[in-house]
């Protein structure tokens, strides 16, 4: 019989690294979960907005917190360029399509940054980066408590954006019928592309988020693109409080997982769910159906 | 031209290069061209004719370079034993997932996410287990000899795998006449309209996924007798998989000679990247990764697609050239 002392800090470290798997598929959410576009290039994106925070406080001295103002219009302002000029024009309106070029540009990213910043890992270190905060079964790092904060508010805010505004109904009526979004006088090129941008800037929130408690590398973004993915179908394709409770989901299996399994085959659990949840429920716990 | 002919053409030019080719270095370097166009060839089959893109490729690479990998260390199997044994491991693995997907009507991106999500899987599996050797890979004891599959002479790898390419483009060539061909093509095109007059499309698609995946486990199976060593990265890596479906997609897709095309095009580009760029990490694959996405947006009928439209051009009366 396993101890609960052992089970809880596992399950609550688990949760802590679930809300940053959430806050990675928050994005993947919008451009994958409600847009279908395929983005291989998830992981290299939130690699160079790592890289990003990681230089302004290298360089500028900004604290990662604050950089956020910066690093979100910016990774908005790459993903808007990138669905706008190259995504969108290569696709010729087939899956496959967009499948191979979101996987050159993630090639392309993930090789520059290896090129320019070799392949270092390098952490920054902040006055609370090994501060704690007691939650009586265990002491979970201050970096990680603001994260898990974070995903919830950008999920709410990304909620409050589908629902309340008019680009949130474009984007669920170019979802739904693209023909007929364009009938109506939807700018179609625009709202996908500020749909990616939208998605990427999540990316860049994830990166400022991430960063105190973790480090940087030109494969950072790799073991994120499936987990991303799987967070996505998990919790229902386009549902925003499925990806959150789908990261949460993932980070515990993960965590206890490991527990059992030992490190390396803790991962096989994320995978196995994966394929598992593709085969039997399409929907994930969450989406509506197809 | 047939292309039972154009096959024994290019099979016939390319056999007495090693007796012609003087530097070992450029001897290396088209054996490697070569083996890649098998590779990918393999994954031609699948998505190419079949219209099912996969992303994990590696998977069946990877399992069949296990498979002899660990026959030959741990029961002291032949080489070329093995070598058929890959093949029916990597096959027997994609009727299995082919099985499981196509079941459950995996089509598009899902499939390319679930054959991703299967590579990873057995990666972390190969990770874990003592009899694959863990992280720390595997050694294949050097036995040089032509019985062991291990050529003294590096010209005995080019001939081989030469032999391998010319066994993929007749496959290939098959397809293109034969009924099974002809069925899977049918369900590229339009899978419920193939249904509907009567192709069996589940039994069409899991064919092709273990025709594809016997390829690409006996390519495994002769990358671990050129290399003696493998591990989980190289095995179910997402490289293998990338350079799999690279060649085609540059080449042609679709087409006999695309993959082999597409292999010298790519290797030779990233040849030239080396010379003009320097040897610095990750620039040659920064090349890979704007080829990919050029020949998407501009060219996504490959170099042979390209030729074929130029030709229609000056020959308007050409059709299939």
């Amino acid at each position: 019989m396993l101890e609960l002392s052992i089970l809880l800090p596992a399950i609550l470290n688990g949760l802590t690294t679930g809300a940053i798997y959430a806050l990675v598929a928050l994005g993947l959410t919008l451009i994958y979960g409600v847009l279908h576009i395929i983005n291989f290039a998830h992981g290299s994106l939130l690699m160079l907005a790592l890289y990003a925070a990681f230089f302004l406080h290298a360089v500028a001295g900004i604290d990662p917190y604050l950089a956020l103002p910066i690093v979100v219009p910016l990774l908005f302002a790459v993903g808007y360029g990138l669905q706008r000029f190259v995504i969108g024009r290569a696709s010729h309106g087939k899956d496959e399509n967009i499948l191979l070029v979101t996987l050159g540009i993630s090639v392309i990213i993930e090789n520059l940054a290896l090129y320019l910043w070799k392949s270092d890992t390098r952490t920054i270190e902040t006055p609370y980066s090994f501060s704690v905060v007691n939650f009586g079964v265990a002491n979970i790092p201050v970096p990680k408590v603001v994260a898990f904060a974070g995903a919830l508010v950008v999920a709410a805010l990304l909620w409050l954006l589908m629902t309340r505004t008019d680009l949130g109904r474009a984007i669920r009526a170019l979802a739904k019928e693209r023909l007929g979004a364009r009938l109506v006088g939807i700018n179609v090129d625009h709202v996908f592309a500020m749909s990616f941008g939208i998605g990427c800037a999540c990316l860049g929130a994830a990166a400022c988020l991430l960063l105190p408690g973790y480090y940087v590398s030109p494969h950072v973004g790799h073991g994120f693109v499936l987990v991303a993915f799987t967070v996505v179908v998990l919790g229902g394709m386009g549902s925003f409080v499925g990806a959150l409770l789908g990261g949460f989901i993932i980070g515990v299996t993960e965590s206890v997982g490991g527990l059992f399994l030992g490190e390396s085959l803790g991962q096989l659990a994320i995978f196995v769910i994966f394929i598992a949840i593709l085969l039997f429920r399409p929907t994930g716990l969450l989406g509506q159906k197809a | 031209m047939p292309r039972s002919l154009q096959i024994a053409l290019f099979v016939a030019a390319m056999a007495p290069l090693p007796l012609v080719i003087g530097s070992e270095f450029w001897l290396a370097w088209t054996t490697l061209a070569l083996f890649y166009a098998y590779l990918g060839q393999s994954w031609n089959i699948l998505a190419g004719y079949g219209g099912q893109f996969s992303f994990g490729h590696a998977l069946f690479f990877g399992s069949g370079a296990y498979a002899t990998a660990m026959l030959q260390i741990h029961l002291g199997l032949n080489a070329w034993a093995g070598f058929l044994l890959a093949a029916a491991a990597a096959a027997a693995v994609g009727a299995a997932v082919g099985y499981l997907v196509f079941r459950y009507g995996l089509r598009g991106s899902y499939f390319a996410l679930v054959t991703l999500a299967f590579a990873e899987a057995f990666r972390v599996v190969a990770n874990s287990l003592g009899i694959t050797g863990g992280g720390v890979g595997l050694l294949v004891p050097l036995k040089p000899s032509v019985a062991t599959m291990q050529f003294p002479e590096k010209s005995g790898f080019f001939w081989l795998v030469l032999a391998l390419v010319g066994l993929g483009l007749i496959l290939t060539a098959w397809l293109e006449r034969s009924r099974f061909g002809a069925r899977l093509m049918a369900v590229r095109e339009n899978e419920d309209a193939a249904r509907a007059i009567g192709v069996d499309a589940f039994r069409t698609k899991l064919a092709a996924l273990a025709l594809s995946g016997a390829l690409a486990g006996s390519a495994g199976a002769v990358y671990v007798q050129m290399y003696l060593y493998l591990d989980p990265g190289i095995a179910y890596g997402p490289g293998m998989s990338i350079e799999a479906l690279l060649a085609p997609i540059v080449g042609g897709l679709g087409t006999i000679f695309g993959p082999v095309l597409g292999a010298f095009a790519l290797h030779g580009i990233a040849e030239i990247g080396k010379v003009g760029l320097g040897q610095a990490p990750g620039l040659n694959l920064v090349l890979y990764g704007v080829l990919l996405v050029l020949m998407v947006m501009f060219m996504p009928n490959g170099l042979f697609g390209l030729g074929r439209v130029t030709l229609r051009r000056l020959l308007p009366g050409v059709r299939n050239a």
